[in-house]
Parts: C-alpha cells; structure tokens; sequence
C-alpha cells in the first residue's frame, strides 16, 4: 500500500520563558500513513499532537528531521494541493457567511466558479448546514463551526484529511454525526488521520493508531496488535448473597441495595461464585468479561510519565 | 491569483470593519470642518478650504492605513485563521502580498470617497473642477501604501498596539526628517555631518509626497519632482515589504 504521509525523526524545541529556556516538544517523531486508512494519533494534552500536525502543515519548521507527503516534501504546494486540515477549536473569518467562507478557500484551490459552487452545495449537505449558508460565522456555534471547518478540509477533494480533535466539544449526536462523515471519507477511498484524546472513538473507527506522550512515540500499530484479545476480569453483579461471604472470590467493588459488583480475575472463581448463588437462591444479575481496551492501554502509558 | 483571492478577502474584512467608517465620518467633519475655518479667515478662502482639506485627508487615510495595517497579519495569527490559511497550497509571500493589495484597494476606495467630498467642496467654493488637487490626492495614496507597507511589516512580529505606535512615529519621523536637510547645510563637515547625512538617507522622507503647498498657492508642480517622489515610493514600500517577506517566512505560528 502507498504511503501518504510519512515522518522520519523530527525534533522541535521552542524557547519559553523571560529568560528564555530551551523546551522539547518532539523528540524524534517517526511513523507513516498508508493510503486509505484512518489513522488515530492519540495522547494526553501537551503531548505534542498538534505540535507534529503544524510541522506537517508547514505552520511552523522541525529543527531537524524530514516529512513527506505523497512523495513530495512537505512545503511543495504541489503535496498540499491533496490536503484537507480541520485544525483544533476551529477560528475562523467570522465577517464571511458561511458560503463565502467556503468559496474563499474554493478560490485559493483555483477551483471553478461552476464546480465551486456544485461542491459548496454538496458539502454543506454533507455536514448538514444547508440552512445555515447565509449565516456570519460569528453566529454559529460551537458545533456548527466544527462542522463548516469540516467542509472547509473537504473543499478540494483532499486525498489525506487531517483533523485536529475533530470531536472535541461536541455533544454526543454531533459526535456521531462528524463519526460518520469521517467513515463515509474511508468509504470513498480517502486517507484520514485523526489527533485525538477521545478514546472511545478512535477505538471504534481507527484501522492503526500511534501513541504519543512527552513527545515521543510509545507505540505505534493495528489497534489488533497493540490491545489483546485476552480477558483481564470479568465483572458479576449479585444478589442475595452476603458481601463477606463473596469476599474470597473477588474483589467487591460497590454493593449498592443488596446487590455487589465483583471484579473476578480467574476463570475458575467464577464457577465457584454460580454455585454459592445458586446455593443462597440468590441472582445473577450480570457477568461481563473484560478485554483489554485502548483506554487501558493508554493510561498504562501516560501513568509512568 | 492566489494573491487576488487574499487581497479580496482582506477587502472584504476591512470594509465589514466599524473602524473604517468611524475614521471616514471624522474625515468627513474634518473635510466640512474646513469651510467653518475659511469663514472665518481673512484673506483667501479658497485656500484654507484646499489646505485644512488635504491635510484631513491625508492624515486620516494615514490613521486608517495604521490602524488597520497593524491588525491585520497579527489577528490571523492571535485568532489562528491562519493555520487554515497556511495548510492550502499558498507561498507565505503570497499570503503577506494579498493582504498588502487588500489594504492598498481599501484604502484606494476610501480615499476616493473623502476626494469627492473635498472636491465638491472646493466646486462649491470656486465653480470650477480643479484637477491639480487630485495630483496631491494621487500623492498622498503613495504615501499611503508605503505606510501600508510599514504597517504590515510591524505586525508581522509585534502587537497591533505596539505596531501602531511604530508606525505612527515611522509616519511623524518621515514628515519632519526634511529639517535635517536644513542641519546639515548648517553642521560643519565632520563626523556629525556625516552622521547627519546617514541619518536623512535612512529616515523616510513623506514630505516628498506632500504636493500642498504648490496646488494651495498655485505654484508650478516640476515633472521631475513627481517621477522621482512616485520612484521614492514605490523603491521604498518594495524594500518594507521584503523585509516583512524575510522575516514572515521564517517564522513559526505556534
């Protein structure tokens, strides 16, 4: 598969303070993206996601390494003819209505009038704003910014869309909402790389995901490979048996009207928790096995930080 | 073309600014204010009205130049609109000369809007169309993109506070540095001569471009004078907006 972006080694230090102190904030960043795959960059804020993304962009410069994309270097307008970027907490011209914020950046594509104005209309379909065309952007709220930054990424038909915390901020249905506007871009071949601190939703779209924490890379590969299938614990809510009596066989973690949650390690407890049940006459109200999930994973990470 | 769609952008931006029409309603009084002043003068009326006229104009096109040249790199920073900007295939000169262009065509349009209330002034007062006065009005626009030109390269690394008072001192230097003309003749040749001398070559000169005292008093205006002043212009405002390039490309947007 073709490689879109690839980053090899950079560094990048800023100096901070009155009397200015050299800070790290990459060290050594390295990892690629292949064609067609949503790619999650996940960390903790301050880890350097954003820092990396303007690298990328060419908002600011690596005091070493190199970045390409599609085969180009990185500041060739050539490479960013193929880019879309939403970057973090969207500001935008908020004197322009959303239509002439749209064929602003059309115009900067050179894009023609005629096809300009097919795409707008198509975008704004797309992440819902039909309505909203003619509005100032300094009306629009959180959401709606979000969702007209995302038209704005698409404007060019981008081969790689970069999204900076593309669903931080949002509420749960506009969470889904930009979800499936990211699937739907899979779906038609495009390569999305997505920053985010938001776990769950990287867990459930990103094909390969790369951790990144006190700028560097802690680990990097198929979500598959990097959490394991295996089961940690599993979790047994009952009721009617004594919490002393379960004590043995788990660990209790609440017992909230007569009913306790336990967190239940090896398989063969569990067998031994049925039959004492069973016993008492009490119930099983629940009994969940636990894999390991990406959550996990992450905060084994940072914790040592 | 990239650079037509910034500069058209950041037409759009000013004008959509209240700033812009606040300093036009005070040019216009200032303009009108003109004609209370003539009253009230002895003498030749016509003149105060051409005098107090070019200056109004003048100085607020100067104030409307700095006030919103200073803004207008440093907001796309502070509000971070420019790391949209930048992502799309744009050369940062690209993006620093549409925002010049823009600033220049909004300024052309308001200094048209205050000629025509100074030259209908000046019609009602005389009866006639003088179109000498527009020559000092087409000097006064070169003036105004050289300071168009200060102003942005300022906000290329400093507050529009700060840039403002850069560029106001740049614009009050400029219209008194022609004294140290008249020092020098008067300093004897040595080292504060010297000093003198390098000091007017890199000061600005703005007083090349004020053509007032010849269209107020009806003096001959030499064609020399004018190629020359328009040439001064145009070679210092290109200077001013390289060095702005220079420094603008190496920066980081953090």
């Amino acid at each position: 598969m073709k490689t879109v972006l690839s980053i090899a080694n950079i560094h990048k230090s800023f100096s901070v303070g009155f009397i200015p102190q050299k800070k790290e904030i990459l060290q050594g960043i390295s990892f690629s993206v292949a064609e067609g795959e949503i790619f999650g960059y996940l960390g903790p804020n301050g880890a350097g996601k954003t820092t990396t993304l303007k690298c990328v962009l060419g908002l600011i410069f690596p005091d070493k390494g190199t970045i390409e994309l599609f085969g180009r270097p990185h500041l060739d307008p050539r490479a960013k003819e193929r880019l879309g970027f939403l970057p973090e907490n969207p500001y935008f011209y908020d004197y322009l209505t959303a239509r002439e914020f749209l064929e602003f950046y059309g115009q900067l594509f050179g894009i023609k009038r005629h096809e300009r104005q097919a795409r707008i209309a198509a975008l704004l379909e797309l992440v819902g704003m039909e309505k909203a065309a003619g509005l100032q952007l300094r009306k629009f709220s959180r959401g709606m910014l979000q969702r007209i930054g995302l038209a704005q990424a698409l404007i060019n038909e981008p081969s790689l869309v970069l999204l900076d915390e593309p669903l931080g901020g949002l509420d749960p249905l506009g969470r889904r909402e930009i979800r499936d506007v990211i699937i739907h871009l899979r779906e038609e071949g495009k390569t999305v790389f997505l920053s985010s601190h938001i776990l769950q939703d990287i867990e459930m779209i990103c094909d390969r995901v790369a951790i990144i924490v006190g700028g560097r890379i802690m680990s990097q590969g198929r979500l598959a490979d990097l959490i394991s299938e295996k089961i940690l614990f599993t979790e047994v809510t009952v009721s009617g048996v004594e919490e002393k009596e379960l004590a043995g066989l788990g660990e209790s973690l609440t017992a909230q009207a007569g009913r306790t949650l336990l967190k239940v390690f090896e398989e063969d407890r569990i067998q031994d928790i049925l039959e004492l049940v069973q016993k008492r006459h009490g119930r099983i109200h629940s009994l969940i096995p636990r894999t390991q999930t990406l959550e996990d994973l992450f905060v084994d990470m940072v914790r040592p930080q | 073309m990239i650079i037509k769609v910034i500069a058209l952008n950041t037409f759009k931006e000013a004008v959509r600014d209240r700033i812009l029409y606040l300093l036009l309603f005070f040019a216009a009084v200032s303009i009108l204010f003109s004609r209370v002043l003539a009253l009230l003068t002895v003498g030749d009326r016509t003149k105060i009205v051409k005098d107090v006229g070019l200056a109004s104009i003048s100085l607020f096109g100067a104030l409307m130049a700095i006030l919103i040249g200073t803004g207008l790199v440093y907001k796309e920073i502070e509000k971070r609109t420019i790391f949209t900007l930048i992502s799309k295939p744009i050369r940062r000169h690209e993006f620093l000369l549409g925002k010049f262009f823009g600033l220049a065509l909004t300024l052309f349009v308001m200094l048209l809007s205050m000629s025509v209330i100074f030259l209908a002034l000046v019609f009602f007062q005389t009866w006639t169309i003088e179109w000498r006065m527009l020559a000092a009005i087409f000097f006064i626009f070169v003036e105004l993109i050289l300071l168009t030109a200060v102003a942005i390269l300022f906000s290329c690394f400093s507050t529009p506070i700060l840039s403002s008072l850069f560029a106001l001192s740049f614009y009050l230097i400029g219209h008194f540095s022609w004294s140290l003309e008249t020092l020098i003749k008067k300093a004897r040749p040595g080292a504060t001569r010297t000093f003198l001398q390098v000091l007017y070559t890199i000061l600005p000169d703005l007083e090349n471009f004020s053509l007032k005292t010849e269209v107020v008093h009806g003096l001959p205006i030499p064609a020399s004078h004018m190629l020359y002043s328009t040439a001064y212009g145009i070679v210092y405002s290109a200077f001013i907006l390289a060095l702005a390039i220079l420094i603008f490309r190496k920066r980081d947007f953090i």
